[in-house]
């Protein structure tokens, strides 16, 4: 799924990924029960500069997609090229220079921080570990510039993660990750935890950073006004699978999967008339289990518009017009 | 950042004398709420003064034989009395202490620190390191601790040295065994993925990372330890295959005074069971009270 063709090459490239959790029993004499497809087969681009959205319910593989990229788990198959470089088969050693340049943000504050550690010590270890600065002093100069630039006082530096806010404790997170000068930030559920009016100003760091230093952005969330909001693009995933993926506004108004349009239906109007107004058809039936997915296409057992091609041939990503991609083979 | 900045080392004053009133309040505030785990605490204080102190405190030399005053009952010269061979059996108490000391800190601090490290490292690389090396620990477990520490001072011989090796390598897989499954559910707690994300090494994230957040079911087995040791050292000394004559023992003492001397001399045995019973009790009570305390879920009931 490319976006218009421009002259260099994308910063991340994500081609035909899968990552398969197997699911065995018995201590000596393993026999694979079978396997979770958390990821099946994903493409995707992500060009410098920008903030791809990705969304969909939970268990439909967007953490697991946030984690391959990182590098937390080694994807099963497929191709992760970031700047040219394909670090799906990295190994350990390799993947240390890529740890700086690509980080993360997590969901919930609290289990994300070492609750033994100061904040000062959190933020200063990576720039340790990695040489960035070797003399103390000026790390912690470092340490308390981050804390500034994150909306923290910097006299945080002597605390203990207990001993502050969830958004407080969110803009430790967000420091962390910047303490490496990465390019790519992976925000995973990065808002998810948080109060309204803490999201908003969350949010609004995420886009003072992205335009100071450049940064591009991995947003995977479930809130949709949220991704409206911050993303250029947005990819909408279902069972593994991103069944379409289209610029922000492109996506929100005219949405073509059957998934698609049903999950903004479900979004609710925070206006009581209109919401009762409205018509509303929620979905039929579970999302069916990823170890064992249905066939064709994934979501032909609670598509509305489905016909029976769709429970044998797997529809491919087309393009319907620029930069507006949909894996169903029933819209046009 | 150029404003009032404090100077270094007038911030490292500050903060050492900030973490010395935090500390002092900590006790403080243990002793407070925990009376029962306080009497706990006099006990133990009183066993590590008397064991450290022994060489000062003992009014007569615990290994001299005095042919003059055998078996003697407690008196104003022998507060405790005598044993069969004339030697003043506080004395004996005071030094036994440090025997206990020895045996028990050492065994507990070195079982508890693999312990740690092994239960710790096998929850963070999991899969078939995991597998082995707890199938490994449970052929370990499988037998008591006292069978197994009797099977290593059969293997090794006797001796304090020995003791203390026979009974570290019994406490080893139980430390393991409760800290792994403490270090599984941390394993997948976000912030060890961001030190993975980070790049830290394996040694850091186990010994930066998690060893500090399974340190609380540490430190309670940790004092159980010390207890399990000592009542260890006291019946391997007391079936004969732990610290050997003359250096004092309690459970050495108790065997030289429970068989023959049970009627005539009952002191012989009284004291030294007394000084068992109120160790192992005294420091189960300060390690249930640390439970009750570093447990967060029990914690300001």
């Amino acid at each position: 799924m490319n976006p218009p063709s421009e002259n260099r090459p994308p910063l991340l490239e994500v081609r035909g990924l899968k990552m398969y959790f197997p699911v065995s029993e018995g201590v000596l004499a393993r026999r694979q029960l079978g396997e979770v497809k958390a990821v099946d087969g994903v493409n995707l681009t992500i060009e410098k500069g920008e903030t791809l959205g990705l969304v969909g319910e939970s268990g439909c593989g967007k953490t697991t997609m946030g984690r391959c990229i990182l590098r937390l788990e080694r994807p099963t198959a497929g191709e992760i090229r970031y700047d040219g470089v394909d670090i799906a088969t990295l190994d350990r050693k390799s993947l240390l220079s890529l740890r700086r340049r690509i980080q993360v943000i997590f969901q919930d504050p609290y289990s994300s921080l070492n609750p033994r550690m100061k904040i000062g010590t959190i933020l200063s270890e990576p720039m340790k570990v990695h040489g960035i600065e070797p003399d103390a002093h000026r790390r912690a100069e470092r340490v308390r510039e981050l804390l500034t630039l994150c909306g923290l006082n910097p006299g945080f530096i002597d605390r203990y993660p207990h001993e502050m806010s969830g958004g407080q404790r969110q803009r430790v997170g967000i420091a962390r990750a910047l303490a490496l000068e990465p390019e790519f930030i992976v925000c995973d559920e990065a808002v998810s935890a948080l109060d309204v009016s803490i999201q908003a100003q969350i949010i609004n760091l995420l886009e003072d950073l992205r335009e100071k230093f450049a940064l591009t952005y991995l947003f995977i969330a479930h809130d949709l006004s949220v991704v409206r909001h911050l993303c250029q693009r947005v990819a909408v995933m279902y069972l593994g699978r991103v069944v379409e993926l289209a610029s922000c506004d492109e996506l929100f108004d005219h949405p073509r999967h059957p998934y698609t349009k049903a999950l903004l239906a479900a979004v609710p109007v925070p206006d009581p008339t209109v919401e009762a107004g409205r018509t509303f058809q929620p979905l039929s039936g579970e999302v069916p289990s990823p170890i064992n997915p249905p066939s064709g296409c994934v979501f032909h057992p609670r598509c509305p518009i489905a016909v029976n091609d769709c429970k044998q041939i797997r529809p491919e990503p087309r393009e319907l017009h620029s930069g507006h991609w949909v894996a169903c083979g029933e819209v046009a | 950042m150029t404003l009032a900045a404090p100077t270094p080392t007038g911030n490292a004053v500050v903060a050492s004398g900030y973490a010395a009133r935090r500390a002092l309040g900590s006790v403080l505030s243990f002793f407070r709420r925990q009376p029962v785990g306080s009497i706990g605490v006099v006990l133990m204080l009183i066993v590590a003064f008397a064991g450290i102190f022994a060489n000062v405190l003992a009014p007569y030399n615990p290994t001299a034989n005095d042919f003059a005053a055998m078996t003697q009952p407690p008196s104003w010269a022998h507060w405790l009395g005598t044993d069969q061979l004339g030697r003043d059996l506080l004395s004996r108490i005071l030094f036994g202490a440090r025997t206990a000391l020895v045996v028990g800190v050492t065994s507990a601090v070195v079982g508890g620190a693999s312990g740690l490290v092994l239960g710790v490292g096998s929850a963070y690389f999991g899969g078939r390191i995991d597998l082995v090396l707890q199938r490994l620990l449970d052929i370990v477990m499988s037998f008591p601790l006292i069978i197994m520490a009797l099977a290593v001072v059969s293997i090794f011989g006797t001796g304090v040295h020995n003791v203390i090796f026979a009974i570290t390598i019994p406490l080893i897989p139980r430390c393991a065994r409760v800290v792994r499954s403490s270090a599984l559910a941390i394993r997948e707690v976000p912030y060890i993925d961001a030190a993975r994300a980070l790049g830290y090494s394996h040694r850091r994230i186990i010994l930066r990372h998690m060893v500090p957040n399974v340190v609380a079911p540490f430190l309670i087995m940790l004092t159980s330890f010390v207890g399990q040791a000592i009542l260890a050292e006291a019946a391997l000394s007391y079936l004969g295959l732990g610290v050997q004559e003359p250096v004092p023992a309690w459970g050495l003492m108790l065997q030289g005074g429970a068989e023959e001397y049970a009627t005539t001399a009952p002191w012989i045995a009284i004291f030294p069971g007394l000084a068992i019973m109120l160790t192992v009790f005294g420091i189960n009570l300060f390690g249930d009270a640390l439970r009750d305390v570093l447990d967060p879920k029990l914690r300001d009931r």
